[in-house]
């Protein structure tokens, strides 16, 4: 009989414990509907944290702007988010407890276009809304019907490349990729698309995510005749791969990819990143956008909110994912309730929203919405500023 | 660029890269050196170096030989602590639990310099300009040449503290018969304390040369701590020239992979190396074979 007293004891401490801490909570002002529960899985630390932590960051901000101006139909949106530390393992884990165990509406997320594919399997069976932050064009090509993507696809990156490579009468490039999704799934593309552009590839190289020094790839580059050199990966290695290219005396132009489209990048990179050509989301050009852009207001909102929000950390162009994913998944939610397949119908009727990564229009063909006019504008990296090119 | 232009720059990066893994791999033989034990948080050193390097010399604007000395010194601190609060308190150590409890001070290390410094990579400021010196058709950093010669002299202060230096003899015995060497009167934890400070000061100074180079962020000790130790196991575990033999070994083995088979394969090359080694002389290039008296 003791034994059980004390049970109950414990009982009511934990009770009085829990009625102690949420009442030292402020509630919200009217939201008196149940929270719609929305799942976020974002690299939030490991190598990919550049990613992840903006994204988490942007997401959190979301809901609570939303919650401030009252809420979806007086409802509080609820984020719950978790770190898959860059690891798909963690990955697969954890869109499981979103989904049994918080029994989330829809998903946010993950950063990486590998950790994304590989949930996709669970996210098909248990019928839950997706919309993923990773860049990979297999996540939403072939389409499936509960997954979207809000960042450009590498097609688009790739397209506005080897278009700029036409106009300047470049016929033979060289390409070197990081050794993982981003990576791989840009050289596919790179790869795929260069026939139809009449580019030839005379060579292939690859790096790891962790390497130091890739001057013997590009030392087997410059044996080539290569006319320019694509450099598909996220930091640091691309850095690397421009540090090295000026160490090696290569003089041929050097392209990146979106992967490196922050300021980080000049950071690391130095005096190295001059000349560089990249394609990139227009927040990091905001400021000299055309006014009549309909993107500028938004982008400069965004950074403001955001710059605001986090001191001291600088807007990136990988917060605005789960931005947009966000704004989309809330303005569905606005239709749909708790009902996930009336949500997943929702997100896929979005259309003209502007967002921060381009102008989206999604549709029963497109779980992706945008096309690489507003997603995309090349970059050239000039005495350490991003110039505007075209 | 002719093919033979093309080796030489491949060498020239082999070096740069192997001698990187190289002064890693020598933090992991001092401490094997006088515990038999493998050090995991010796990337983590490493990375402490490089960060503390970058505080001082950028963030603080010290000057840079002052940030180098201080940097070195507060890792050597470090390197001590972790001996005196979870290596030496262990009642029965052997030698797996306390690998074990290096592996537990890396995360820690590693979580606590997540918090500290963030987790974005910083670029640090290399010693002596960073254009490019030419040999012959083949082009090296002056910071590599920085790295070759600081390795260059460490190991030669290394060899002459385990050969000729009554301390260095006493953390010697102490890995061989920790027992037999305190009947001798060797103080074996304060030796063990020794090799942790110095393994802590030697991992410093690799970081210190190396961010210029690298970058440097929180994780950046966990690869290089990897390929460090490898260089050591290649070359013989405890043996001074036999890490500096290793990790040259391991970088010159990449950088040829990588240039003349396939980038893509540059790692597994590496690791097919250090397995036909361990196959074919498991001690080691210049490892000493081992021989035990019942």
């Amino acid at each position: 009989m003791k034994g059980k007293k004390f049970l109950l004891l414990g009982f009511l401490l934990i009770i009085s414990a829990g009625l102690l801490v949420a009442s030292c909570e402020k509630a919200p002002p009217e939201l008196t509907g149940e929270p719609y529960v929305i799942g976020g899985i974002f690299s939030v630390t490991g190598r990919a944290s550049f990613l992840g932590e903006p994204e988490k960051k942007s997401m959190e901000l979301y809901a609570e702007i939303i919650n401030s101006e009252g809420g979806i139909n007086g409802h509080p949106v609820e984020v719950v988010i978790y770190d898959d530390e860059g690891d798909a393992t963690n990955s697969v884990t954890l869109v499981k407890k979103l989904i049994e165990k918080d029994n989330v509406l829809a998903i946010i997320g993950p950063s990486l276009s590998g950790n994304t594919l590989s949930i996709i399997p669970v996210i098909e069976e248990k019928e839950v809304p997706l919309v993923s932050c990773a860049a990979s064009v297999k996540i939403t090509q072939p389409i499936k019907k509960w997954v979207f993507k809000t960042p450009q696809t590498d097609v688009m990156a790739v397209e506005k490349i080897y278009e700029y490579l036409i106009a300047n009468n470049i016929k033979k490039i060289a390409i070197i990729t990081v050794a993982n999704g981003f990576g791989n799934s840009g050289k596919e593309q790179l790869q795929l698309l260069a026939p139809g552009m009449d580019i030839v590839i005379v060579a292939e190289e690859s790096f790891g995510p962790e390497d130091t020094d890739m001057t013997s790839q590009l030392t087997v580059i410059k044996g080539t005749d290569a006319e320019a050199i694509i450099c598909w990966g996220t930091n640091p290695g691309p850095a690397i791969v421009a540090k090295n290219i000026v160490q090696l005396d290569i003089k041929i132009p050097l392209f990146q990819s979106h992967g490196v489209a922050s300021p980080k990048f000049i950071d690391i990179a130095g005096d190295a990143a001059n000349g560089i050509i990249l394609p990139s989301g227009k927040i990091l050009v905001a400021k000299e956008l055309s006014k009549s852009d309909p993107q500028r207001k938004v982008l400069l909102n965004y950074k403001k909110l955001y710059e605001d929000a986090f001191e001291g950390s600088n807007v990136s162009s990988f917060g605005g994912h789960a931005w947009d994913a966000m704004a989309m998944v809330t303005e569905a939610l606005k239709v749909s309730g708790t009902d996930r397949a009336l949500l997943r119908d929702e997100i896929e009727k979005t259309t003209d929203y502007i967002g921060i990564h381009g102008i989206f229009n999604m549709s029963p063909e497109d779980h992706n919405g945008l096309n690489k006019e507003t997603a995309f504008v090349l970059l050239k990296i000039e005495d350490g500023k991003w110039v505007i090119i075209e | 660029m002719t093919f033979v232009d093309q080796l030489l720059q491949f060498i020239l990066s082999g070096i740069t890269q192997g001698s990187i893994y190289a002064i890693v791999a020598l933090g992991f033989t001092i401490i094997y050196n006088s515990t038999e034990i493998i050090n995991f948080a010796q990337g983590e050193f490493v990375m402490l170096g490089a960060m503390f390097m970058l505080t001082l010399n950028i963030t603080l604007g010290l000057p840079l030989p002052v940030a180098f000395i201080l940097s070195v010194i507060a890792v050597m601190i470090i390197g001590v602590l972790i001996d005196i609060i979870v290596i030496s308190p262990i009642k029965k150590p052997t030698q797996l639990s306390l690998i074990i409890i290096t592996i537990g001070a890396s995360i820690f290390v590693k979580g606590v310099a997540m918090f500290v410094w963030k987790k974005d990579y910083h670029a640090a400021t290399p010693f002596s300009g960073e254009v490019p010196i030419s040999i012959g058709p083949a082009a090296i950093t002056p910071q590599a040449l920085w790295v070759i010669g600081i390795t260059g002299t460490v190991l030669i202060f290394l060899h002459i503290f385990f050969e000729y230096t009554n301390t260095g003899k006493g953390m010697r015995a102490c890995a061989i018969n920790p027992r037999a060497a305190s009947l001798l009167g060797i103080k074996v934890k304060r030796m063990v304390l020794i090799s942790f400070g110095l393994a802590g000061a030697l991992g410093a100074i690799a970081g210190i040369i190396i961010a210029p180079i690298t970058f440097a962020n929180y994780n950046m000790g966990l690869m290089l701590g990897l390929k460090g130790f490898c260089g050591a196991v290649i070359g013989g575990l405890g043996s001074v020239p036999g890490a500096i033999v290793g990790g040259f070994a391991l970088g010159i083995l990449e950088s040829l992979g990588a240039g003349l088979i396939s980038s893509a394969y540059k790692d597994a090359i590496a690791f097919v190396v250090l397995l036909l080694v361990l196959f074919m002389k498991p001690t080691g290039i210049l490892g000493k074979s081992e021989s035990k008296r019942v």
